[in-house]
């Protein structure tokens, strides 16, 4: 780096005004299309409401969100209660930095981008857990202890699965591993490690706290978990990072297992946003189609069934590595 | 203050508190509770040490407006008791006081009222079945429910007059008379619930994670069920084929063919077996009763417009959807009932709650109390 000045510096600036919008958009994207997809799923016609196509539904919730008045619970630890939507927003536009989006567009080309993402992916669980906390509620502490133990859970088989294909193509940096793969869905790491992919696929759900694993909301049980003492922009920052997750693993499972920005004839950015959104109305419709799984379930499901795949696989891995 | 100082219950339930847990309050505001239940939960972690239901907070006396008001006038108080299956209500109430008045019923209206009343009860399932599964966590099947619901009340819309809480029965027989197009309007819609409950069994009872949920949780024991007088499916999920239509035949239900599913397991998922197989089976009997509909009056023309029934007693129970609905009247000769005695199924099978919740995780919680198909204010009267 040439002086504080110098190009990365201002890459990155740049870079970041760009994913701050980017966020922005998605959450309203993401919050749309979960609106309609919802609505044709349960053959309702609510998302058609506001405006054509109700397109004006999101719009309308934002001015909501931050027209609400921020009601602080009356013996809640302020300072806590507070920092956590913050911390909870605040670690997500790092999240951004190492995705390659393009050959061209990616904010920060770092050799540890699959462990800079999962690094600061954890800050999420530290809000969930020092909301439900602060918020001075038995429901929230409850929502909060399952989220901690979730991520610990769910934490361990992502690492063993992002290792195993760090030991295929030698290095953590994404846009590397990107151009390790071919332009044809055949010559792609899903086809190579497909229990990988699927290990990566749930773990990342039960991360992101989405339906089936979304235990620390869990509405039905603990009235809304974690958030329930959050109203207004509170819950809406909470909401924006629970989105930008989605669109996160999204990309990361792109980057990982799909080739990233590799097809036969758009721009690369194209196939990149093409994969990451069809994972994300993956996840969308799962949400809407199943129950949500009981706790000590969720926690069997790792450390009984995904685990011990993820280090059979790593050991695959390791073997073939090898052998080849 | 910690909440539990604060009432009766609380400071009660909180005598026996240990240590290591919490008291938590589910309800009167918890989503869970589909109404204002309050119970009071004890938690070690997520384990429940302990659970009390209160009850109260959805009190309106009605056995008292019962007492002061005349017989006629407490029809449309029958439809509010329990608002999900009302036409049950109004049966029980309506064949309590003619067979205390001694009121012929014509065979048509006793058709009408088997249609009807069956065609609520599946109304009355289908609610319980969205809801359920929205306490499970599933959304969508809510809204699949809700839209075969929607054409069963405009069905009864049509005959009725009204959407939810029905006042449809009448001394000697029922408000009016159904005409051909509430015949047809029905025929289709047995046709057509049917191929739903083929998609139903394919998106929610195949659900490998829904049979997870629900197997194997809350098992009430045939002990349990007889020592708290529960009825219904709840009673029926545990293997005790007990059914009103069947045991003790009331109206014309003697002459229709079906069966009363029966389970012996006695979990969530028995629970939830014996209501889909019932839609089945009510769906069977409107079928029969469509077709041997017989012509005649719809209500009995010699039935006194202003009823003084002889000072005696009678008791009329039907099956609803939650169970035995029973209904005692006491006539000293007057305008007005005596004595009103309501007794309404759910408030028994809540009781059993208590004892089997004892080491329950809170999500088989919330599952085992969505399964019990709790209509406060029938608990609460």
């Amino acid at each position: 780096m040439s002086g504080i000045m110098g190009t990365p510096f201002l890459k990155i600036v740049a870079g970041l005004v760009v994913v701050l919008m980017f966020i922005g958009l998605n959450a309203i994207l993401l919050g749309y299309g979960e609106r309609k997809i919802s609505g044709f799923i349960q053959r309702r016609l609510g998302p058609y409401a506001v405006g054509p196509h109700g397109i004006f539904q999101m719009m309308v919730d934002m001015v909501k969100l931050m027209t609400k008045q921020l009601v602080t619970p009356k013996q809640a630890d302020k300072y806590l209660y507070w920092a956590a939507p913050l911390i909870a927003f605040m670690a997500v536009p790092v999240l951004f930095i190492a995705i390659p989006f393009s050959p061209t567009f990616t904010v920060l080309d770092v050799n540890l981008g699959i462990v800079l993402i999962l690094a600061f992916a954890g800050l999420n669980v530290l809000a969930l857990c020092i909301g439900g906390w602060g918020s001075n509620n038995k429901w929230s502490l409850l929502g909060a202890a399952r989220s901690v133990s979730q991520y610990i859970a769910f934490e361990v088989p992502i690492l063993l699965v992002a290792l195993a294909i760090a030991m295929m193509t030698g290095t953590l940096n994404l846009s590397e591993i990107v151009n390790q793969q071919g332009n044809f869905p055949w010559q792609w790491n899903i086809v190579v490690q497909p229990l990988a992919f699927v290990i990566f696929f749930v773990a990342s759900l039960a991360e992101m706290n989405r339906v089936p694993f979304d235990l620390p909301e869990g509405e039905s049980e603990l009235t809304a978990g974690y958030n329930t003492e959050y109203g207004g922009m509170g819950f809406g920052l909470f909401v924006l990072a629970e989105y930008t997750h989605v669109v996160v693993a999204s990309s990361v499972m792109t980057a990982l297992f799909l080739g990233g920005w590799k097809g036969p004839f758009l721009p690369g950015i194209w196939w990149f946003l093409l994969k990451m959104y069809l994972l994300c109305f993956i996840i969308i419709w799962i949400r809407w189609a199943y129950p949500r799984v009981r706790f000590d379930q969720l926690l069997n499901l790792s450390w009984k069934y995904l685990i011990p795949a993820g280090i059979l696989n790593l050991l695959a891995t390791a073997f073939l590595v090898k052998l080849f | 203050m910690e909440f539990w100082k604060e009432d009766f219950y609380s400071r009660k339930f909180a005598e026996k508190k240990r240590d290591d847990t919490i008291i938590v309050n589910m309800g009167p505001q918890h989503p869970a509770t589909h109404g204002v239940l309050r119970v009071l939960v004890e938690l070690y972690g997520e384990y429940i040490v302990r659970s009390e239901c209160v009850l109260g907070y959805l009190h309106r006396m009605q056995e008292k407006m019962g007492e002061v008001k005349t017989y006629p006038q407490f029809y449309p108080n029958t439809g509010r008791l329990d608002y999900a299956h009302a036409l049950a209500w109004n049966w029980a109430y309506v064949g309590a006081v003619e067979r205390l008045a001694g009121i012929e019923v014509p065979e048509r209206a006793e058709y009408i009222r088997v249609i009807t009343t069956e065609l609520n009860r599946i109304a009355s399932h289908l609610l319980w079945w969205g809801v359920y599964l929205l306490d499970l966590g599933a959304f969508t099947p809510v809204m699949y429910a809700f839209e075969d619901r929607e054409i069963l009340l405009d069905i009864l819309q049509r005959v009725t007059g009204s959407r939810l809480t029905y006042t449809y029965f009448r001394f000697g027989g029922v408000f009016q008379d159904i005409d051909s197009k509430f015949i047809e309007q029905t025929k289709n819609f047995c046709k057509r619930m049917r191929s739903r409950l083929n998609l139903y069994r394919d998106f929610v009872t195949e659900n490998i994670i829904f049979r997870k949920r629900v197997e194997g949780v809350g098992v009430f024991s045939k002990d349990l069920i007889t020592k708290y007088g529960a009825t219904g499916p709840v009673a029926r999920g545990s293997g005790i084929n007990y059914d009103v239509r069947k045991a003790e035949p009331y109206g014309v239900y003697d002459r229709f063919d079906f069966e009363i599913p029966v389970e012996e397991s006695g979990d969530c998922l028995a629970r939830y077996t014996v209501r889909m197989r019932e839609i089945e089976q009510s769906l069977n009997i409107i079928e029969q009763a469509i077709e041997g509909l017989p012509e005649g009056d719809f209500r009995n023309k010699k039935a006194p417009k202003i009823l003084k029934p002889p000072p005696g007693e009678a008791y009329f129970s039907v099956e609803s959807a939650r169970g035995k609905v029973g209904i005692y009247v006491v006539s000293d000769g007057g305008l007005n009932p005596y004595r009103v005695k309501l007794r309404s199924p759910t408030y028994s099978n809540l009781s059993l709650l208590n004892e089997a919740s004892e080491g329950m995780l809170l999500a088989d919680y919330v599952a085992t109390l969505g399964s019990l198909d709790l209509v406060i204010p029938e608990i609460d009267k």
